[in-house]
């Protein structure tokens, strides 16, 4: 309905949408021929600025339609899907404050860290619990290897993006 | 309240509690997820740069013939200075005939100094040569020159022996170890021998081609490699690439690493490789089951043909783009190394007599300007088709050859194949990419081969009964990939490839069962300390500066685009329109969008002010600042171009050419190029970058100054 409009912002800022949203899915697509892999798709949502949490991302698969035999997604469901993520403004980027209270809730002490066994308990049986790799490649980067244990507010620090500011119209 | 209300509160405070922890950790693990994915993009965009500059960069290849063609067709020159210029520019030189070639690269008359420490080799070689040969490199020694045109002797006495396609066998040495590209790294082939293991009699190695180049220990892995198949000739096998070739090699590195490591003796080395390359076998077979080429397929492969070829004719497997259909003669086919003599077949006009000099004794003068350029084209013409047939290109249709030139050709009783039809089995064996869509078509961004398609593959091994293919030839992310249905196997040995940290290396090992197994690395310690994100990081970094680069040669054009889009002339443009701007003038296929912001650093209400933005592009790549920007911007944009014209041009690979030799490059590339430069130009040029000596220029100099300042690997 808005596209009959022609020439207006909402249009031209859909069309832009699409147009990273294709460009995102493009980087993933392997074969050239407009599919990306099932399991890829969080990853391709996440790339676009957005934060879903795991049920989030398989809640936005089921309104996708998915090729069962051969676990891909075509562009063309993927984009519709996709564009009223982004022009609601769904999965809004987790501001700096909120993570920081999330690391305190884990800190029982309060002062400031955690160790790596509260960290590995916490975040491979809670949750939505990490794999082991994920949990391995967090802690290469984020645990001070001398004291084995994680300063979150330096750790947040170090991987905060600051893109919730123009997100998602930072086109 | 009671003891109840207590155990209430308590347990609804643990349930809060706990609550609170789960709701918590998903929340980090949302965040983290999010982190983990945003890199991902970010490593495969990177990956995405990397490849698409090289790619532009082969295709780069093709715009250099074009401007060969060009010459033929457009220049006329204006002195005799300028005439023998451009013949000298054609003519490559000595022939290749055998007896020549033993004179011409003696190494019995080279003595070798008591002061040198380095591995003396006698023949026949023995393992222990073999290891002092390692030994002496990992300390970097250097082979001297006296030995290494020795065993590139030995080495072409055994490659004339073997067939175009070797034969292995998985029974003798249970397993055969199977190594993709190398491109001069020496490192990695110290850390696959170091993991795997010598060659031996019980140690079968493969290794598929791409040798040299990019890197710069070509000549210490050719070395080896050829040390190892003299010792151990059932065992070790090597296959052509397409870096086997010289000229190839003259753009990509081989020849510069040669002439700096060899003063006084690398000519003689480089003409020595230059045949030893074309002897190399062409494939290799595994238990008459597994095929291993450099490139690729295409539909019309045949292995029956490719193993009939005579091999060494063909020396360099690159060729001049077709010239224009209307003024040229039907190009005559010839055999390579002899000089013909106006031998024509039936229906085709005599060739004329050819001499490998300019005939400046027969040149009319120059005040007659077309007669003047008529002859010069004609002798330019010759001097192309010289060089053509020492390099064994040629240029006729297949249709236009009649039955009687194909037998002037050839011997009665051998198969009636032309030389086109030859040519491209090997071109396409050496150059041909895989691609997931069915078909086959040309592959026009390497200039040469095809890209063949799943079907392609899955005919091929019918018709030959084959289980699958090996190939190497393009980079990949973790050293071995398949595709076609796990047909087609890529393996690439050369790790860290584009940067520290791009890629890893692999090789595959095949015992009987034929099942691969893959050994993955990375040879540089650096890269294993780094983290995930610090690796992509610095890979980032080392591609967004070469597309910076890119952008910033582009300048001019990138102008006009965003012009197009500002039609108020306000020096703004939306983010929108300067990805399709940025795209319609790089045409690298990148995802603009996504990289952005690595690019673009501030933005005002989402527009872009192009003109500062590109100011800000300049001032990163200017080295030497009293340049003119525009000349700027023409030398980075042609930078391998040039590099190219001027090793041709050197052709004693001094390194040095005279000034006025880089003058007429100069003005002959950008009258090509339709750039504007007057001659002041090019002497304020010369004059600013103080590197005339003695009227000669060190044209090696002259490029290192373009060049970017690469971080060096720590």
């Amino acid at each position: 309905m808005l596209r009959r409009t022609a020439k207006c912002f909402c249009c031209n800022l859909v069309a832009e949408i699409e147009k990273k949203i294709t460009e995102a899915f493009e980087v993933f697509d392997r074969e050239s021929n407009k599919t990306v892999d099932v399991r890829e798709i969080g990853c391709i949502i996440r790339s676009l600025g957005c934060f879903p949490n795991e049920a989030e991302v398989q809640e936005l698969l089921g309104q996708i339609e998915v090729d069962e035999l051969e676990g891909f997604v075509h562009l063309k469901n993927f984009l519709p899907v996709m564009t009223k993520v982004l022009l609601d403004k769904r999965f809004w980027p987790i501001p700096e404050d909120v993570i920081l209270h999330a690391f305190e809730a884990l800190d029982e002490n309060k002062c400031g860290y955690i160790t790596k066994e509260d960290l590995v308990k916490h975040l491979t049986e809670n949750g939505e619990p990490f794999t082991e790799e994920e949990m391995e490649d967090m802690l290469a980067v984020a645990l001070d290897p001398e004291t084995n244990t994680l300063n979150y507010r330096d750790y947040r620090i170090k991987l905060v993006v600051d893109e919730s500011k123009t997100f998602p119209f930072n086109i | 309240m009671g003891s109840g209300s207590s155990v209430n509160v308590q347990y609804k405070y643990s349930l809060q509690k706990s609550e609170n922890a789960f709701k918590a950790a998903v929340l980090i693990q949302q965040w983290y997820r999010r982190h983990v994915a945003r890199l991902e993009m970010r490593r495969r965009c990177t990956w995405r740069i990397f490849q698409s500059i090289e790619y532009a960069c082969e295709q780069d290849q093709i715009k250099l013939h074009n401007f060969f063609s060009y010459l033929m067709d457009q220049f006329t020159p204006s002195s005799s200075k300028e005439r023998d210029f451009i013949s000298r520019m054609f003519v490559s030189g000595e022939s290749y005939k055998e007896a020549e070639l033993e004179k011409f690269c003696d190494y019995e008359s080279i003595e070798v100094p008591d002061s040198y420490i380095g591995p003396r080799l006698s023949f026949p070689l023995l393992p222990d040569h073999a290891t002092a040969l390692l030994e002496a490199f990992q300390q970097k020694q250097q082979l001297h020159a006296r030995y290494v045109l020795n065993l590139l002797h030995e080495t072409r006495k055994h490659l004339k022996q073997l067939p175009n396609i070797s034969h292995v066998s998985t029974c003798y040495s249970e397993e055969v170890t199977v190594c993709g590209d190398l491109h001069g790294q020496l490192d990695d082939l110290f850390l696959i021998f170091y993991k795997n293991g010598l060659p031996s009699p019980s140690k079968s190695y493969v290794f598929n081609g791409d040798f040299v180049d990019r890197g710069k220990q070509s000549l210490e892995i050719l070395v080896i490699l050829f040390t190892f198949l003299l010792i151990y000739p059932k065992e070790v096998h090597l296959n052509r690439g397409n870096h086997e070739d010289h000229m190839v090699n003259l753009r990509y590195g081989f020849t510069k690493e040669v002439m700096q490591k060899y003063t006084v003796h690398g000519k003689k080395i480089l003409r020595m490789f230059q045949n030893v390359f074309c002897w190399l076998p062409l494939a290799t077979l595994i238990d008459q089951k597994v095929l291993i080429i450099h490139g690729g397929i295409s539909d019309t492969t045949d292995l029956d043909m490719l193993e009939k070829i005579q091999r060494d004719k063909f020396i360099s497997v690159l060729r001049l783009k077709k010239r224009k259909e209307s003024s040229r003669k039907p190009e005559m086919q010839a055999i390579n190394g002899e000089r013909e003599s106006g031998s024509d077949a039936a229906g085709k006009e005599a060739a004329p007599r050819l001499s490998l000099q300019p005939q400046s004794a027969q040149a009319p003068s120059t005040a007659n300007r077309l007669e003047f350029s008529r002859w010069l084209r004609q002798t330019v013409q010759e001097q192309i088709d010289t060089c053509r047939r020492l390099v064994d290109i040629s240029e006729s249709e297949p249709e236009e050859l009649t039955y009687s030139s194909m037998v002037s050709l050839k011997d009665v009783d051998e198969p009636c194949w032309t030389r086109q039809q030859e040519w491209k089995q090997i071109l396409d064996i050496l150059w041909s990419d895989p691609m997931p869509q069915e078909g086959c078509r040309e592959n026009k961004v390497r200039g040469g081969g095809c890209y063949f398609g799943p079907d392609v593959t899955e005919k091929f091994l019918e018709k030959y009964s084959l289980q699958f293919l090996i190939r190497s030839h393009e980079c990949k992310q973790e050293g071995y990939e398949f595709c076609h249905n796990r047909k087609v196997l890529t393996i690439f040995s050369a790790s860290n490839y584009y940067e520290i940290g791009s890629n890893r290396g692999a090789y595959v090992k095949l015992g009987p069962d034929l099942i691969p197994h893959f050994v993955q690395y990375q040879a540089n310690k650096t890269a294993h300390m780094l983290t995930m994100t610090q690796r992509i990081s610095r890979v980032e970094e080392s591609a967004f500066r070469a597309l910076r680069e890119q952008l910033f040669a582009h300048t001019s054009a990138l102008i006009s685009a965003f012009k197009a889009y500002d039609g108020d002339n306000t020096g703004r443009i939306t983010l929108s329109n300067w990805a399709t701007a940025v795209e319609s003038v790089l045409r690298l296929g990148l995802p603009w969008r996504m990289l952005r912001p690595q690019l673009v650093c501030s933005t005002k209400d989402g527009m872009l002010e192009y003109k500062s933005w590109l100011d800000e592009l300049a001032m990163e790549q200017r080295s030497q600042e009293h340049i003119q920007s525009s000349l700027l911007e023409i030398i980075y944009r042609n930078r391998s171009n040039l590099e190219t014209i001027f090793r041709i041009i050197d052709r004693d690979h001094s390194g040095l050419i005279s000034f006025e030799e880089f003058q007429q490059t100069w003005k002959l590339f950008s009258s090509h190029m339709n750039i504007e430069l007057t001659d002041d130009g090019i002497d304020d040029l010369v004059r600013s970058i103080d590197f005339n000596k003695d009227g000669n220029i060190d044209f090696n100099e002259f490029l290192e100054a373009f060049r970017l300042v690469k971080q060096c690997p720590t």
